[in-house]
């Protein structure tokens, strides 16, 4: 892709427009060689208490996926309320430096994971006046996509369908819609299943897509990284060449004049 | 005396600081962030911090997530 066609995300240029999640891979080893054939530049990371997730004799997350190579995105996932979305933010803060581009998504309930709207909208007030930038997980409603961006959210990211669902995109319009009246990056996060869902959300003109799921549930995620870089590549040349116009009827790709007989 | 550490009641020396507590958990040296009370307290104060019986305190890290 041409490097003209960068994806900026509150002033930060990225050549990549694939987010990728570290979660629910084998080992580390996996999570490192997936996310290297994914050519992600942004990944997100879970911030949780020390006892979790943690093996003594294995090295931390941000040993593999390192804060010097990638741009780490904390995530609020697990969070159900505004309140401990606020504080784990400025506890990925501080675990990072500093940094202060994160994930906002507030949950709502555990079968669905939708976003808790009302919470995430209270989070995002905080957050914003506290000097983050957010990057905040909604669902694919036009006016609340709206509303977070005039709060002052640096990139929006309606879900295509339920996360870990791997249903693909199943509002489409409505992204369209959030699209159309956005001046803020539109990224897909959530529901992509696989290379051709992705696709679907970069030729409709979305700016990125953000997944997990898809390729660490896949039987081989590597693999499948791989095959995510390119639809996300292929998608966007395709939004950006522009699709011929559908027609109801054939239109013959040979001349019509000098055929034999 | 006691903290709350992660949420499970802990048994520290009188005194404690938070890098005494860092040590005790065998976490000197990675990257990890604490919060004493909901306050978030900057790695650079970690030396110069004292807990005191009763304190909640959070250390978290990163780990893999979406």
């Amino acid at each position: 892709m041409s490097k003209d066609d960068a994806l900026v995300i509150a002033g930060q240029t990225f050549q990549s427009r694939l987010l990728v999640g570290t979660g629910k891979y084998k080992d580390l080893d996996e999570t490192r060689e997936a996310i290297e054939a994914s050519g992600a530049e942004i990944v997100t990371v879970a911030v949780r208490r020390t006892n979790i997730g943690q093996n003594a004799d294995e090295p931390n997350l941000l040993d593999v996926i390192s804060p010097d190579k990638y741009t780490i995105l904390p995530n609020t996932a697990g969070c159900y309320t505004a309140a401990d979305a606020v504080r784990t933010c400025r506890l990925a803060r501080e675990l990072l430096d500093g940094h202060d581009l994160v994930k906002l998504e507030v949950l709502g309930d555990q079968k669905t994971l939708y976003p808790n709207i009302v919470e995430t909208l209270q989070a995002a007030e905080t957050l914003v006046k506290d000097g983050f930038k957010v990057m905040v997980y909604t669902n694919d409603d036009p006016i609340v996509a709206k509303q977070l961006e005039e709060m002052g959210c640096v990139a929006v990211m309606p879900l295509g369908s339920l996360i870990g669902s791997g249903l693909g995109i199943l509002n489409p319009h409505n992204i369209q819609i959030i699209m159309e009246a956005a001046n803020v990056p539109i990224i897909v996060d959530a529901g992509v299943g696989t290379a051709s869902d992705a696709a679907v959300a970069m030729e409709m003109g979305c700016e990125g897509v953000l997944m997990n799921t898809a390729i660490a549930a896949a039987r081989n995620p590597v693999l499948m990284a791989s095959a995510m870089r390119k639809a996300i590549e292929a998608g966007r040349e395709a939004h950006l060449a522009g699709r011929m116009p559908r027609k109801k009827y054939a239109s013959a790709s040979s001349p019509l004049e000098g055929v034999i007989g | 005396m006691q903290v709350e550490l992660n949420g499970a009641p802990t048994e520290l020396p009188d005194n404690a600081s938070l890098t005494d507590l860092i040590n005790q958990m065998d976490l000197a040296g990675k990257r990890i962030a604490i919060e004493v009370n909901e306050e978030i307290i900057p790695r650079s104060q970690h030396t110069s911090y004292m807990l005191t019986a009763g304190d909640k305190v959070e250390v978290v890290h990163a780990i893999g997530g979406g």
